[in-house]
């Protein structure tokens, strides 16, 4: 194409404003809500003009979530809150600390990288309303999650509960299948269900660069189920090495499920197909009937519709219901592994402090509790605002206090373990490496400072 | 962000643009005014000096900086566990091995079927057409090159319709499914598929040219002579294009070290594919084993100094033969 100098100058323009249209279709200019109820944000006083921007891994609909779960404390408050979400974040977080450019805000998911951010002297330490919150709202362990070498640098945000074991209840109503009550009788659920020549557990471990973190929670539930929260501390912080023979039991027992021809994996093809199934979708099989059993956190229940909408009715008298791993054996009190995420400050300032005060308050958890898809372990969350008898279900057993929970293992670990070495472990483990191999690489990795 | 706040930074890139400009223009100018003694120096500096502050800032100073990150632990103490972790460790043995397989097989095999298919088509009817064709992956990114042979190796179990190239042509034939990119060691071969895919356009366009460059006396001579095609193409063509053959060998090894995409697009390192570019972005940021991802980066930096070395002394032999 040949232009004139005139032509050009049009074109030019031309691009530009088309490029400009193209743009503002995507920057979702958000209209002022008239009608706020102000009264409940007044204690965070006024600012002018201030901005605050948070970084973190939540994406998509979650992402429009939480916006949504702080657009009327910003409006009130007049701190405008940036949010910016990305799949890489928690790979660049420590690069752009480093370089000073750090957002005021980043939820970070893993209390291994708050530990790492804390080290590296980028974080503010919470102040004191930040405090009062937890200590008034959250349990002495989560604070924990939240502290380092001492110091308490960030309140927790959402959670969920990883463990559930989503089944069918109609499947399970046809065959006289009882919900199992101990680690034994799941075995020999696995084991009737089996004998009818359908194969019970479907399991899937892709997840991209994280392939693999599927298969270290089954290991981490077991681990804390068979020995106990006091073996399951000293192996994420390493007072028992990584290849202790507790751990190799553990392996062992998961092993024996998901390392067995004859237990997966239904649906979709032999033991070698674990690695290739993605995670979002290796449980759906249940929904054919071609396998009953799926170990995956609270927050699968997003992916029996993938498409949105609520064509698979997540309930106990519905399509499909999930259970906890039992105990070891009956009467155990109740053990659970789970995540969540901590709002860490990169930027010393009033604004910053007032949005992670909010952040940690009942107010802000039962806000975005009531939007719908998470939980939260604050105890002033109203369980009756889930979104669905599975979640309500999951905030009272976060809220109860005889429920020991324990943070999921491989978040605590060194971030050259438990978002590396144990990944590629479990990988190599499915795919044919002894459980004994397996244990001594991952120890061998572990940093030694 | 709002409409307005767009356009506000719009403006703001408009406007460092326009300063940047304005500021080279007057240096430009003040350096053309420069005393009439010593004006070559003045112009020298002027000229380099923006590039060398640069490349110091953006090459040098992380380079050193790279270095003696290598030599620390996790808690800032001098340590050699970094480099005797690469070593020791089975994985990361097996990322080393990995990297020279690929250094080994992709210049080669690119450049030997780059130069086999520019020989083929010269002077045929449609030549650019065929240029265009091998040439057109050259323009598809690494991480889309990536994707596209991700599906061409897709794998579905067993009775499953398969939604991969290769698969359904595997079970059309009436075989069973391959698990091809978690099959090692044949999944890193495969991995090098797709990157002598995108380097054979390449190699075949460069030498393409350096063929045409061939006087056609010599050619001509050489048939006189009553030589076969074959004695045509190694004792003349091979000689006329050997500074050529070097460029795109070495440029194609050095692309071929730091390949990186590929491998985290398609199977992220796992079973037992990851190359050192690939692991040295996992330690330093996902493992946050910054030592460790610096120690892979000093080892490749080693690994490609020769290369550039020996690029640089035949283009300057070269230059002394003309």
């Amino acid at each position: 194409m040949r232009f004139g100098k005139a032509g050009r100058v049009v074109t030019a323009v031309a691009a530009l404003g088309v490029s400009a249209l193209a743009l503002s279709a995507c920057t979702g200019d958000i209209a002022a809500n008239e009608d706020v109820d102000c009264t409940e944000y007044e204690e965070y006083g006024t600012f002018d003009g201030a901005e605050v921007t948070i970084g973190g891994t939540i994406l998509d609909l979650e992402a429009d979530r939480l916006v949504e779960s702080w657009s009327d404390f910003a409006q009130c408050t007049g701190i405008n809150i940036e949010y910016q979400g990305s799949s890489e974040f928690e790979a660049q977080i420590a690069v752009l600390a480093e370089g000073g450019n750090a957002p005021d805000i980043g939820i970070v998911p893993q209390p291994g990288l708050l530990a790492r951010l804390a080290e590296g002297g980028w974080l503010i330490p919470a102040s004191a309303e930040v405090e009062a919150n937890v200590d008034e709202w959250w349990s002495e362990d989560w604070k924990q999650y939240g502290t380092y070498d001492g110091t308490f640098y960030a309140a927790p945000l959402m959670a969920s509960i990883k463990g559930y074991v989503w089944y069918s209840p109609a499947q399970f109503e046809e065959n006289g299948w009882e919900i199992p009550q101990t680690l034994d009788e799941l075995t020999a659920l696995t084991e009737e269900i089996a004998a009818t020549g359908q194969k019970p557990w479907c399991v899937g471990l892709e997840s991209g660069d994280a392939t693999g973190w599927p298969a270290t929670d089954w290991i981490e539930d077991w681990v804390l189920r068979l020995h106990g929260p006091e073996v399951y501390d000293q192996w994420v912080t390493h007072e028992i090495p990584f290849n202790d023979p507790r751990i190799v039991e553990a392996f062992d027992a998961v092993g024996a499920y998901i390392k067995n021809e004859d237990y997966v994996n239904g649906g979709i093809g032999d033991v070698s197909t674990l690695v290739t199934e993605a995670f979002q979708t290796a449980g759906l099989p249940i929904l054919d009937g071609e396998c009953s059993l799926h170990h995956q956190a609270s927050f699968y229940e997003t992916f029996w519709n993938a498409e949105g909408g609520d064509e698979v009715v997540v309930a106990s008298d519905g399509d499909v219901f999930g259970f906890l791993t039992p105990p070891a054996t009956a009467g155990d009190p109740l053990s659970v592994t789970g995540g969540g995420e901590f709002p860490v400050a990169f930027r010393d300032a009033e604004e910053v402090e007032t949005v992670r005060a909010f952040l940690s308050s009942d107010t802000w958890a039962n806000n975005r509790v009531s939007l719908g898809g998470v939980i939260s372990a604050n105890k002033g969350v109203d369980p009756e605002n889930a979104s669905s008898e599975l979640l309500v279900q999951s905030i009272e057993i976060l809220q109860d206090p005889e429920t020991t929970f324990r943070f999921d293992g491989s978040d605590l670990m060194p971030g050259a373990v438990g978002a590396d070495s144990f990944w590629r472990g479990v990988v190599a483990w499915v795919t044919g490496q002894s459980t004994q191999e397996t244990v001594d690489a991952i120890e061998s990795s572990w940093p030694a400072s | 962000m709002t409409t307005a706040d767009l356009l506000g930074k719009i403006l703001q890139v408009v406007m460092g643009l326009a300063v940047f400009a304005a500021i080279v223009g007057l240096l430009v100018f003040f350096i053309d005014r420069a005393p009439k003694k010593g004006r070559d120096y003045w112009q020298l500096v002027g000229f380099l000096a923006p590039a060398i502050i640069l490349l110091a800032i953006g090459l040098i100073w992380p380079a050193i900086r790279t270095t003696g990150l290598a030599f620390l632990d996790n808690s800032g103490n001098f340590s050699w566990d970094n480099f005797i972790w690469m070593f020791t460790q089975p994985a990361a043995i097996r990322t080393l091995i990995n990297t020279v397989v690929w250094v080994l097989l992709v210049p080669t095999l690119a450049t030997a079927l780059g130069l086999a298919y520019a020989v083929f088509i010269d002077k045929s009817r449609g030549e650019r057409y065929y240029k265009a064709l091998v040439f057109m992956p050259m323009a598809i990114s690494f991480v889309g090159a990536g994707i596209i042979w991700r599906f061409v190796y897709e794998y579905r179990a067993g009775e499953r319709e398969q939604i991969g190239l290769l698969n359904a042509i595997v079970t059309g034939l009436g075989g069973e499914p391959v698990q091809w990119l978690q099959t090692d060691p044949l999944n890193t071969f495969l991995l090098i598929v797709v990157m002598i895919w995108i380097q054979t356009g390449f190699a075949m366009v460069v030498l393409s040219a350096a063929i045409k460059g061939i006087p056609a006396e010599q050619i001509e001579a050489a048939q006189l002579d009553g030589t076969n095609p074959w004695q045509r193409f190694t004792n003349v063509t091979v000689p006329g294009i050997r500074g050529s053959l070097v460029v795109v060998l070495t440029t194609i090894s050095i692309a071929t070290l730091k390949v990186f995409d590929i491998v985290r697009t398609m199977t992220a390192g796992n079973f037992n594919t990851s190359v050192v570019a690939n692991e040295m972005y996992t330690q330093a940021f996902r493992a946050s084993e910054v030592g460790r991802g610096s120690a892979l980066a000093v080892i490749l930096f080693l690994l490609v100094l020769p290369i550039v070395i020996y690029n640089v002394n035949v283009l300057r032999k070269q230059r002394e033969i003309r």
